[in-house]
């Protein structure tokens, strides 16, 4: 049994850190400790022979966000790998639920690593919009929630996914037929104390909230789309999330073996930290705490300069002196996100964390590295058509998935 | 004592042109496994043919790691081949170069190391001012007119096992470079002494070209003299003339894209000498005997696949810049461009992609049904 039951005491306490699908706080204010995650929640580190085969069996340079540790976390990767290196395929699955129109760089994360995975591997993906989801939780309304589900789905696309091997799909279009009958055999296996358990539910909550944990489960059987996957009953799932989403998928991972189905794999990422630090919440009702795609670059040059925290010192001659605080300083991490080239992080680490280069600069390459994926996402994201978006989410075959 | 064991042909061909005459026969390029290399395993003094010599066995320990310059050296010294020394600051151009060796002591060369679209890998060793055309190259090697380009910097260290601005014909030395075709330039031989890097930048040697050659031949290849200059014309009747320099084997490095797995599975079909045609298809082809279906196969890959699509653009790309542009800083510019442009152009050929797709399906929603 994957479920660990001291997570019911965690949700309660503020002592310790708390990580489910709806909360993410760290103890005390702190920092989220991702040893005590991985060791709490049962998941594998990934680690750099698993990083190494990656390279090996797609023949190119591992992604950014492998190199830094940002997918960190892992359940059955190896066993995917293994299978593919055999010649057995899998596919994608990853999804979004579409609670604003205001997406930020920590949503694209999950996206931008797919696309990758998509792109290395040859292999199809499907993405869940759960506009019922967040209409339940945030009290939208069915259309609301429908619209923002399309919205969200234009700036997925402008991520760079192939059309000819990505479905796209919102619960209220899709759930039916061979995907309800899916949620109804997960539902059977999980008892309501179970549910309360893993999730968090209470005798307040409404019924509604209680029956979507299978939505989020199903997509992981390839069964549930039988215009894409009819007769591959046994095609793994790999599902690229953030560590919070791991708890829909241990209570998947638990039932898929009762149906006769694989466990779908996971692999996980970190929290993308706010701009003013890793204990400030990134919240849509402060749109100084992250850069927005919608963002100008003037916009991202006033935001990271004013309110990106800085791990340098006060002055000059302290920071010359002693250098920067590499461990708190928000730029740094930043880049350690989303700059490429591997030696200029090194290089920009050292002479910062020695003192001799100064926090202005530091940030001055940010705001570059932002602005350049910012815009590159505008001009995609403004290319991106209500067809192209119907194409997306077409119940059609792929034929071409796997090439 | 050995000649029943030597093929007699070998014995002729001292130079290439008997090896053409010959027909379409592939050269030389076994290894030290080859069967008889290892019967006639002696020391190279007791080589009194002068077909290819067998090769001492200290060649093969070292082979993993590459063979450094001191090894070259002093293999070149035990073979009692004469060369001159040259020790200089590294250099990384043939101009750079030139400063510190004159030309009084031999031709200067120019190295470069190619790649075509199947993964076979080709170093090219000439005159400083021979005109070495890709175009032309690529399509006397019977690969089409756009079918090699400047082999990415991994390619050198993998197969050569020698750092940037040290291509050299030594570098077949290694086994690593066994499936690497080698062509010199016929002018070579019009030379006293000519001036190769010894798998170091900052050594240079002259040597004489039978003093190249019997290097060569002792380490199992046969020296091969083209005319790089010349423009033959090929077509139906007028097979390339280069075609059969194409190495058989296609060698798998890791970093290139568009490495799959079955790569190695299945290597490109040997382009006999009856049906040489130019195909140049980016994917081993699946039907061997069907040229035209592999040409189509390929076409079909290319607008299907955008990280295939960018990489026939790049690759247009360089092999004009190399035509129009002249000097040795074009092959780091030509890898430069294409590393950064890479990832941007295959962004904007998946948009493009999934516009197309999305016109035509909403096409397809429209679409009235056929008149019966």
């Amino acid at each position: 049994m994957e479920v660990d039951k001291k997570e019911e005491i965690a949700s309660e306490s503020s002592e310790e850190q708390v990580v489910n699908p709806w909360e993410v706080s760290a103890k005390d204010g702190g920092k989220i400790d991702y040893d005590k995650l991985i060791d709490q929640f049962g998941c594998q580190r990934l680690d750099e022979s698993l990083i190494d085969r990656v390279e090996r069996l797609t023949s190119r340079q591992p992604h950014v966000f492998l190199r830094r540790g940002v997918f960190f976390a892992h359940r059955d990767f190896d066993l995917v790998l293994d299978a593919y290196e055999r010649g057995d395929k899998f596919y994608l699955y990853t999804g979004r639920g579409p609670s604003s129109e205001a997406l930020h760089l920590g949503h694209l994360i999950p996206f931008m690593f797919t696309k990758y995975l998509q792109e290395a591997f040859k292999v199809p993906l499907v993405i869940q919009l759960t506009d019922d989801e967040k209409c339940m939780w945030k009290n939208l309304s069915v259309e609301e929630s429908q619209r923002l589900a399309r919205e969200n789905a234009k700036d997925i696309i402008a991520c760079g996914f192939d059309v000819t091997k990505t479905f796209i799909f919102s619960d209220f279009d899709y759930v039916g037929g061979a995907f309800y009958k899916n949620m109804v055999k997960v539902a059977k296996c999980v008892t309501l104390n179970k549910a309360m358990g893993i999730f968090g539910f209470s005798g307040e909550d409404h019924i509604g909230k209680l029956s979507f944990p299978p939505v989020q489960a199903v997509p992981s059987f390839p069964s549930s789309f039988p215009h894409l996957f009819p007769g591959k009953d046994k095609l793994r799932c790999l599902i690229p999330c953030a560590i919070d989403q791991d708890p829909y998928f241990r209570m998947t991972r638990d039932v898929a073996p009762r149906l006769g189905y694989s466990k779908p794999a996971l692999i996980e990422s970190s929290f993308f930290p706010a701009l003013q630090g890793e204990n400030g919440k990134m919240s849509a009702s402060d749109p100084n705490s992250a850069i927005y795609v919608t963002d100008t670059a003037k916009d991202i040059k006033n935001k990271i300069n004013r309110y990106a925290f800085s791990g340098g010192q006060d002055s000059i001659e302290k920071h010359r002196e002693i250098g920067a605080n590499l461990e708190v300083d928000i730029p740094v991490k930043y880049l350690s996100f989303f700059l490429e080239d591997d030696a200029e992080l090194e290089h920009i680490k050292k002479e910062y964390g020695e003192g001799r280069m100064l926090t202005g600069e530091v940030k001055k390459r940010l705001t570059e590295v932002l602005t350049g994926m910012v815009e590159r996402h505008r001009m995609a994201r403004a290319a991106v058509t209500d067809e192209m978006v119907d194409a997306f989410m077409a119940v059609r075959p792929l034929p071409n998935m796997f090439e | 004592m050995y000649s029943s064991l030597i093929d007699p042909n070998l014995l002729i061909a001292k130079d290439s042109q008997a090896l053409l005459v010959n027909g379409y026969r592939k050269p030389n390029l076994k290894t030290s496994n080859d069967p008889i290399r290892r019967i006639n395993n002696t020391k190279p003094t007791l080589f009194i043919f002068s077909a290819p010599a067998p090769c001492s066995p200290k060649f093969f320990d070292n082979d993993l790691m590459g063979f450094s310059k001191d090894q070259l050296l002093s293999q070149l010294q035990e073979l009692e081949i004469d060369y001159s020394k040259y020790e200089h600051p590294p250099v990384l151009t043939v101009e750079e170069q030139a400063k510190y060796v004159s030309s009084s002591e031999g031709a200067l060369s120019k190295n470069l190391f190619f790649k075509d679209k199947k993964h076979r890998y080709y170093i090219i060793s000439a005159m400083v001012d021979t005109k070495v055309d890709m175009k032309v190259l690529s399509q006397r090697l019977g690969l089409g007119k756009g079918g090699i380009r400047m082999a990415p910097e991994e390619a050198l260290a993998e197969l050569l096992q020698v750092s940037l601005g040290c291509v050299t014909p030594f570098a077949v030395v290694n086994e690593s470079a066994r499936d690497v075709s080698l062509l010199l330039d016929q002018k070579f031989k019009n030379q006293t002494r000519c001036i190769f890097h010894p798998l170091s930048n900052n050594v240079s040697i002259s040597l004489s070209t039978s003093g190249l050659d019997k290097f060569l031949q002792s380490v199992g290849r046969d020296p091969v003299y083209v005319d790089l200059e010349a423009n033959p014309v090929v077509g139906k009747d007028q097979p390339p003339d280069l075609a059969v320099y194409v190495p058989s084997n296609s060698v798998v490095i890791p970093e290139l894209p568009n490495n799959t797995p079955s790569a190695q599975a299945s290597p490109p079909k040997n382009v006999s000498a009856e049906k040489t045609k130019p195909v140049a298809s980016p994917k081993p082809s699946k039907s061997p005997g069907n040229v035209k279906s592999v040409v189509q196969n390929s076409g079909l890959s290319v607008f299907k696949n955008p990280e295939k699509f960018v990489e026939e653009i790049l690759d247009k790309t360089s092999e004009l810049l190399f035509s129009e542009v002249k000097g040795e800083n074009v092959e780091a510019l030509a890898e430069t461009l294409r590393k950064r442009l890479t990832s941007e152009f295959t962004h904007l050929a998946v948009m493009y992609k999934n516009t197309a797709y999305s016109e035509g399906f909403y096409a397809g929603t429209q679409c009235q049904p056929k008149r019966p």
